[in-house]
């Protein structure tokens, strides 16, 4: 190679740029049109009677329209919860009676017929054991509903409709249309959510994007959601109306969710983040009917196991971790009481206790295990006889067995919409942090993202809790 | 479960579906490198899964390949590995996406690049035809949803159009496994050199541009005597596309 030849190219070049003139890019553009319109005129032949077209767009037209778009967004979102709550119920009792009430006890049968010493029997069939089989018994069937059906209405081409209905409130809100995909995508993990902003080429919109993503339900949450407004929501109405009202409580959170992320990207589009809008180009692209039994097979096996797979790796431990802090003693107080009880009152404030705060601390690594923390935490407290020692979660076989702990536990209404507030409102879990880290490689936006959401969950609950004691 | 139906092209001879291995992740010591570009929501996605027998997560929305994909297959004997570009509708402009698959089909060399496209979009997808035909000569045209192409009544001369583009057609619906045996052999042969392509150059191009093309690509060719894209580089050149320029100072074109 001759750096004297290649400086001629790059002078030439220069000398014909000039002579050529600037509308160099749009001729070639329309160079290329004009060829693609050539090859086209010879090889493509439309039949005029090009009915789906028609139906494509009739379809588009509701969808998508001012005053019918969000009712069917929020009717589809409400179907697909309804078919969730509905449908986890049976298989759920079922493997809790499996895992917890049969293999449990043989387990621990087993353990006695090995004599193994009391701390590792403990250690790992109270701990890691029924952390897990916890989470595969409240987690599995919900996950195996609700992401076929997402992804059903994903391969369909829904979510850009989705999109498209949400663009302008973006737009209102400083951020980018594209973000209600991302959103989207964070309804079932947020980990995918942020990953996902890749499609936001402004990197002022993709951080917003990535910082507020936290404000989607992600799929760790939503059984909690679930449970909760199951056990406490749907009580406080006639049993006929219970799942109606459990549905519209989990279905408000989401929304409110929403909203959140509305109002924050605007307060950060409007403060550190400054900047234009950009626009883009959203194709709709055609309704494809999904392939059923392929889409149901690989939900299943590529993101229910999956995210399954997460719940338990993180699962296990933090199992055994609540089993040590509750058997390791300072004085006369395990650990984790301790804890708990110096957390209390912050946590009275907050209109939730110290056994939430503490779970919301152990479940860090993941949001599946809240629940199961929080139980065996309050039975720890409380001192239920329901499990066979300190820090043994208990054989769980109703919602309602759930119900009783809870309220032994001091539970009231106040508690259980703080903790669906602070489920939607606290810190990411530690895989979707790391994520953001890598993302954007920042360490400020990943501690301002991890941040933010868990400071706008504790004025958030200290509000309503406030509110609640003033006028009740 | 799927009952799967044995096409013609699965059982025909002329494709040796015995000599097929799906790889996966699996990509180490491939004979060759075969690149898949398009226009979003194209299908591409789909097509790497069928060829892979990888289960990348598809969607009906466009841009959901964010990253970069790879995965393998095995045909007689060799091994291919296959990257999933993220879709582009040009390659003229400069977002990151864009520059991730131009770069890669220019400086990455892909033995075979595959362009797939909407059978039923097509006048709007060969923009990026056209321009990765100036780049690459060793292109197929995998011509995807044809399924939905049949339902919206359009027919498409395939043999037509591949001689006007001058790179192999092949029509398939990847969703449903049709026509991924056919894209197989296909891929095989070209990367194996028993198809020669005379991809189609723009034209349409204003005398003035298309003389100072003309004179810029000379000269590189006398250079780089055995570049495929001297007139995309003129092209480039002529835009003062600074990348260009300084890939052409630090020789990354040889």
């Amino acid at each position: 190679m001759n750096q004297k030849n290649i400086n001629h190219i790059i002078e030439l070049s220069n000398e014909l740029r000039w002579q050529i003139g600037d509308d160099f890019h749009d001729n070639l553009t329309e160079s290329i049109y004009a060829d693609a319109a050539d090859i086209v005129k010879d090889t493509v032949q439309v039949d005029n009677s090009k009915k789906r077209f028609r139906l494509d767009s009739k379809i588009d037209k509701i969808v998508t329209s001012k005053i019918f778009g969000f009712p069917i967004m929020f009717l589809i979102l409400a179907i697909v919860l309804w078919l969730t709550i509905i449908g986890a119920n049976y298989p759920s009792s079922l493997l809790a009676n499996l895992l917890l009430d049969t293999i449990h006890p043989a387990l621990k049968e087993g353990a006695q017929v090995l004599s193994m010493p009391w701390w590792l029997d403990g250690f790992l069939i109270d701990g890691v054991y029924l952390a897990v089989a916890w989470v595969i018994a409240v987690m599995l069937p919900p996950m195996a509903i609700f992401f076929p059906l997402f992804t059903l209405l994903e391969d369909f081409g829904y979510l850009p409709r989705v999109a498209f209905n949400l663009d302008s409130l973006f737009k209102k809100a400083g951020a980018h249309g594209k973000q209600a995909l991302t959103m989207s995508m964070g309804f079932g993990c947020n980990a995918a959510g942020v990953v996902a902003t890749r499609i936001i080429d402004s990197p002022r919109e993709r951080l917003i994007a990535i910082i507020t993503n936290n404000f989607s339900l992600c799929n760790g949450r939503w059984p909690t959601q679930i449970l909760i407004a199951t056990i406490f929501i749907g009580a406080v109405v006639p049993s006929s109306f219970s799942s109606l009202a459990s549905l519209m409580a989990v279905i408000g959170i989401a929304i409110l969710g929403m909203a959140f992320m509305f109002t924050v990207s605007w307060a950060l589009s409007k403060t550190i983040l400054k900047g234009e809008v950009s626009t883009f180009n959203l194709e709709l692209p055609p309704y494809r009917p999904p392939r059923f039994w392929k889409t149901i097979y690989t939900s299943l096996i590529d993101r229910t196991l999956i995210v399954l797979w997460r719940a338990i790796v993180f699962a296990a431990p933090a199992g055994a971790v609540i089993w040590l802090i509750s058997n390791m003693y300072i004085g006369n107080e395990s650990i984790a009481s301790w804890t708990i009880n110096s957390l209390d009152g912050f946590g009275f404030l907050l209109g939730l206790n110290g056994v939430i705060l503490l779970a919301y601390i152990v479940a860090i690594p993941a949001n599946e295990i809240v629940i199961p923390t929080i139980l065996m935490l309050t039975v720890l407290v409380t001192g239920i006889a329901g499990g066979s020692g300190a820090g043994v979660m208990f054989e769980l076989d109703s919602v309602s067995a759930t119900g009783d702990i809870l309220r032994a536990g001091g539970w009231t209404l106040l508690t259980a919409i703080n903790l669906m507030l602070f489920s939607l409102l606290h810190n990411p879990c530690s895989t979707t942090i790391y994520t953001i880290y890598k993302e954007t490689k920042s360490v400020k936006w990943t501690v301002f993202a991890s941040i933010m959401p868990v400071v706008l969950g504790f004025i958030v609950t200290f509000l309503v809790a406030q509110f609640w004691r003033l006028l009740s | 479960m799927e009952t799967k139906v044995k096409s013609a092209c699965e059982t025909c001879a002329h494709f040796n579906a015995e000599g097929l291995k799906k790889l996966g992740i699996k990509t180490d010591n491939f004979d060759f490198v075969v690149a898949l570009a398009g226009n979003p929501n194209t299908g591409k996605s789909t097509v790497f899964n069928a060829l892979t027998g990888l289960r990348q997560h598809t969607g009906n929305w466009p841009g959901k390949t964010v990253t970069r994909a790879e995965g393998g297959f095995e045909y007689n004997t060799q091994k291919f590995k296959l990257v999933d570009l993220p879709g582009t509708y040009s390659l003229l402009s400069t977002s990151d996406d864009e520059e991730a698959a131009r770069d890669f089909i220019l400086f990455g060399k892909p033995n075979v690049t595959v362009i797939v496209v909407d059978a039923n979009r097509l006048e709007r997808n060969l923009n990026l035809v056209l321009q990765i035909l100036e780049i690459t000569d060793k292109a197929i045209l995998c011509l995807n949803l044809m399924d939905e192409a049949k339902r919206n009544n359009i027919h498409i001369d395939q043999r037509t159009l591949s001689r006007d583009l001058g790179i192999p057609v092949v029509a398939t619906s990847a969703r449903f496994n049709e026509g991924i045996p056919d894209l197989i052999q296909t891929i095989s042969d070209m990367a194996n050199g028993n198809i020669i392509c005379k991809p189609h150059r723009i034209k349409n191009v204003p005398e003035n541009i298309e003389a100072a093309v003309k004179k810029l690509s000379k000269e590189i060719e006398k250079e780089f005597p055995n570049i495929p894209n001297s007139r995309w580089i003129a092209f480039r050149l002529l835009e003062g596309d600074t990348q260009i320029i300084n890939a052409l100072k630090q020789g990354e074109f040889v």
